[in-house]
């Protein structure tokens, strides 16, 4: 017992720079945004009045925030399947051992490095409609890539950003695919192999089912990603094309340059409020779904 | 004899399947670096663009001279190396009290810290950005290092390693008289270097590739500014010079591709410490 209080100073001094740092630039900037979330200002933001928790339901009921919703669902939905998909497909393939496996290892794993500045901005270079490399050798069988240029069409703009969100994370899902594949127990295999089954159902029956914790994971990170992307929008899009506003998502409703409600500290913070609030119930409603056929091993 | 060659020709196979497959992952990353390797009209010239002939370092150059990016790459350096030591110390010292100390209400604090690391920094950086305001942090480093110097992750992370070294060592240590902070740093930490190694690495990376909370706290101004969002500038200049942005991002991405390849060991487990066990 006396040990327990003979410690105090100690551990005030330690934990204090951690605390205090996370209390300043973490919790009182949520709590912050909770409390104007409610609160309505006039155009000079000094007189405000409360306008209760129906204001966040009015944000979320509102034209530019469903629209900023829906293509941030759509963007993760175009993003988070392929996404797992190719990085399972690059996972496999390259878990052999093989002569010079590492070398394709530290390939498929590249883009882990790459910033969302950097991935976005080597997209914006490859699809330039003048002077892109992609536009110039594809624009025979793909016109669009030309005119007006993928990112600058209505009906491609979200794609095109997802096919960079897709290769900028394709290193990191590879990594937690393969350290996942790498878990599978070989005997399981083995006795898979001496009763006969061929490597499809080898992959259906005992590969896949091991592996549900890493895809749990992935699918779970690469989601919130796709919700939270702002990097990506601002670089390549801005949002845009307009008037349609085909790829401003939450984070860029709420962050962007253009973004109509720009000047509004209340509505932002209500919006970013209502983004985590969003960002959780798609990643609880992932765990669950998954947890039913998630295999831990024992 | 019939099933060996069987078993070369799907080898072959494989080889075929996974350097093609490379073919596609890495064409991006050699579309720009060829590009940034040519002068002006060579580098429009598709797709006599993509072959490594004609090679120079003039655009690089005039990317470097017009982006201020040697400015840009010490701003991002100094600002990762400084949030990368922040941020081992203040984790070194919250995950010793958690680890090694007795006090009370120690397990609810715990799960409070924890808790913190659901908060994404979307939602944060509305208010940050007025704090940063009011403290006078626009456009300076101390607005781009001090909101991230803690890390729960890094607190968590270190307790962790804590937990897996023997009692006994602190407390033959504290028999011999020797207190908390020289047990931390001549026996604690010196066992823990691989996880604080993988910890610095992921802070370092983490900070080098940040572009939110920089394009909210540094409004255009150069001195300040760090490479992710200096880059943009050479986009936005006038398109008979794009190929500056492939110089730039050559010179952005470089030093993190020759860390990519010296830690890869590290990185990876750093990666998949929270994966595989669910």
């Amino acid at each position: 017992m006396k040990r327990r209080l003979r410690d105090i100073p100690w551990a005030v001094t330690m934990l204090v720079p951690s605390m205090a740092l996370l209390a300043v630039w973490t919790v009182y900037p949520l709590v912050k945004a909770v409390q104007n979330g409610h609160l309505s200002c006039d155009s000079t933001g000094n007189r405000c009045t409360d306008a209760g928790w129906g204001q966040y339901k009015v944000v979320f009921l509102s034209n530019e925030f469903q629209h900023a919703l829906l293509v941030s669902i759509k963007l993760a939905l175009l993003t988070v399947p392929a996404g797992v998909v190719f990085g399972v497909g690059l996972a496999v393939l390259a878990d052999k051992q093989l002569r010079a496996i590492g070398v394709f290892r530290t390939i498929f794993s590249s883009t882990v490095a790459t910033s969302v500045a950097v991935a976005s901005l080597v997209w914006f270079v490859l699809l330039q409609p003048q002077i892109g490399v992609l536009s110039d050798l594809f624009s025979g069988w793909f016109p669009v890539l030309k005119n007006p240029g993928l990112l600058n069409d209505h009906g491609t703009a979200l794609s095109a950003v997802a096919l960079s969100s897709i290769w900028a994370n394709l290193g990191f899902t590879f990594i937690i695919v393969t350290a996942g594949l790498q878990s599978v127990p070989r005997e399981l295999y083995e006795s898979a192999y001496v009763d006969g089954a061929g490597s499809v159902r080898r992959f259906t029956d005992i590969t896949l089912p091991m592996i549900m914790p890493s895809l749990l994971f992935v699918s779970i990170v690469l989601t919130t990603r796709a919700l939270q992307s702002y990097g990506e929008i601002a670089l390549l899009t801005g949002g845009g094309p307009n008037p349609q506003k085909s790829t401003t998502t939450i984070p860029y409703l709420i962050y962007g340059q253009n973004s109509i409600i720009h000047n509004n500290l209340q509505i932002k913070s209500a919006a970013a409020v209502l983004l985590f609030l969003i960002s959780l119930v798609f990643a609880v409603v992932q765990f669950r779904g998954f947890e039913k056929r998630v295999h831990y091993g024992s | 004899m019939a099933a060996d060659t069987v078993r070369g020709a799907r080898k072959a196979g494989r080889y075929a399947l996974l350097v093609a497959v490379s073919a596609v992952v890495l064409f991006p990353i050699w579309a720009v670096l060829m590009q940034a390797l040519k002068s002006g009209p060579d580098s429009l010239d598709h797709p006599r663009s993509l072959l490594p002939v004609d090679l120079t370092f003039g655009t690089i150059r005039a990317a470097w001279d017009q982006g201020d990016l040697g400015r840009l790459l010490l701003n991002s350096m100094f600002v990762s190396v400084m949030v990368t030591i922040g941020v081992v110390i203040t984790s070194l010292l919250a995950a010793y009290a958690f680890a090694f100390l007795q006090f009370p209400l120690k397990g609810p604090l715990f799960i409070a810290f924890l808790a913190t690391m659901l908060v994404p920094g979307e939602v944060t950086v509305v208010i940050n950005q007025k704090t940063a305001d009011s403290l006078g942090w626009i456009n300076s480093y101390q607005g781009l290092i001090v909101p991230s110097l803690a890390s729960t992750f890094g607190v968590f992370l270190v307790r962790q390693m804590f937990l897996q070294l023997p009692r006994e060592l602190r407390e033959a240590a504290s028999l011999d008289g020797v207190g908390h902070l020289r047990f931390l740093w001549e026996v604690a930490a010196p066992l823990s270097r691989p996880t604080l190694g993988a910890l610095g690495l992921f802070t370092f990376l983490g900070t080098w590739n940040a572009y939110l909370w920089p394009s909210q706290v540094i409004r255009g101004d150069r001195a300040h500014e760090t490479i992710q969002i200096g880059l943009e500038r050479l986009k936005n200049s006038d398109i008979s010079k794009i190929n500056l942005v492939t110089g730039g991002l050559v010179v952005a991405a470089l030093p993190i591709f020759v860390m990519l390849v010296l830690f890869q060991r590290q990185l990876v487990r750093g990666l998949t410490a929270g994966a595989v066990k669910g």
